[in-house]
């Protein structure tokens, strides 16, 4: 089954990602990647308490998500894949072939603008978006399943 | 020593509406507050943990034992510089034994408070 999500979420691994979305897809593994908690023990401590133990947490930097990438989308279970920011998305993008990422959740923050509810962005992270549509990635925005997949070309 | 405040920490109004039941259980107003993790990233809503727990101390009552909630709360905690513990499932039995025995440390409260919370959760038969 391989990776059913792709998603972009400041919160990293919360409940609406566990639960909104680890339920109704039976998800049985979890990609959080980030280069600041593939490198802190402490802070994959924190993250791993909000995940039930059936469910495996991977932790990996960009460089070793790229690496890892076909072994996930080969792996027989149901997995997420998340990251932090949108740079992060662009980084990974740019090392290997995505075909879509999910916008989740990216936060006010001061310069970001209110585009849904649940995505604020600046200027120039919405161009970032834009790019990676017009690279061939399928961009939406959709915080929880029973939502609609918002376009890119609408909160942008 | 300052005056040891307890900070609830949930998803929507949880938070919220625990601070409420408190004050109308008991009559005592600006122990606790609440804060809501509602249309907050991780960085919006350590300070708003900040805003709350103030110089300290202070116990976090978490709603759940991971989450955003949590991991800002337990980060908060370990970085923020005052004197904190952290609670999670949080209930209203705690919160009311809480309110009454803050005479303490944070690390001691918060232990009295999981003694509290979980002697409250029982099945009783019809």
């Amino acid at each position: 089954m391989s990776l059913a999500l792709y998603r972009i979420d400041d919160r990293l691994i919360h409940g609406q990602v566990v639960v909104g979305w680890g339920q109704p897809l039976d998800v049985a593994f979890i990609v959080l990647v980030d280069d600041e908690v593939s490198s802190s023990d402490w802070e994959q401590d924190l993250y791993r308490m909000g995940v039930p133990s059936q469910i495996e947490v991977i932790f990996a930097s960009v460089e070793q998500a790229a690496a890892q990438m076909p072994s996930w989308e080969a792996d027989p279970r149901v997995g997420i894949l998340l990251v932090g920011d949108i740079d992060t998305a662009v980084a990974l993008a740019a090392r290997v072939p995505l075909k879509r990422f999910n916008v989740g959740g990216v936060h006010h923050r001061t310069g970001r603008k209110e585009r849904l509810r649940f995505v604020y962005l600046t200027d120039d992270e919405a161009a970032k978006l834009r790019q990676l549509a017009a690279g061939g990635v399928d961009v939406t925005a959709q915080d929880v399943p029973t939502a609609r997949a918002v376009p890119v070309t609408e909160f942008t | 020593m300052s005056e040891l405040r307890g900070v609830i920490v949930s998803h929507a109004a949880v938070a919220q509406a625990l601070v409420a039941a408190v004050k109308a259980i008991t009559g005592i107003d600006g122990v606790l507050t609440g804060v809501s993790n509602e249309g907050c990233g991780t960085e919006a809503l350590g300070q708003r943990l900040q805003e709350a727990v103030g110089p300290g101390p202070a116990v976090l009552f978490v709603d759940l034992p991971g989450g955003s909630c949590f991991t800002s709360s337990a980060r908060y905690a370990k970085v923020g510089g005052a004197d904190i513990a952290v609670v999670t499932g949080v209930n209203l039995a705690m919160l009311l034994d809480f309110v009454f025995h803050r005479d303490t440390t944070p690390a001691e409260a918060a232990r009295r408070a999981v003694d509290a919370g979980a002697k409250a959760i029982r099945v009783t038969s019809s």
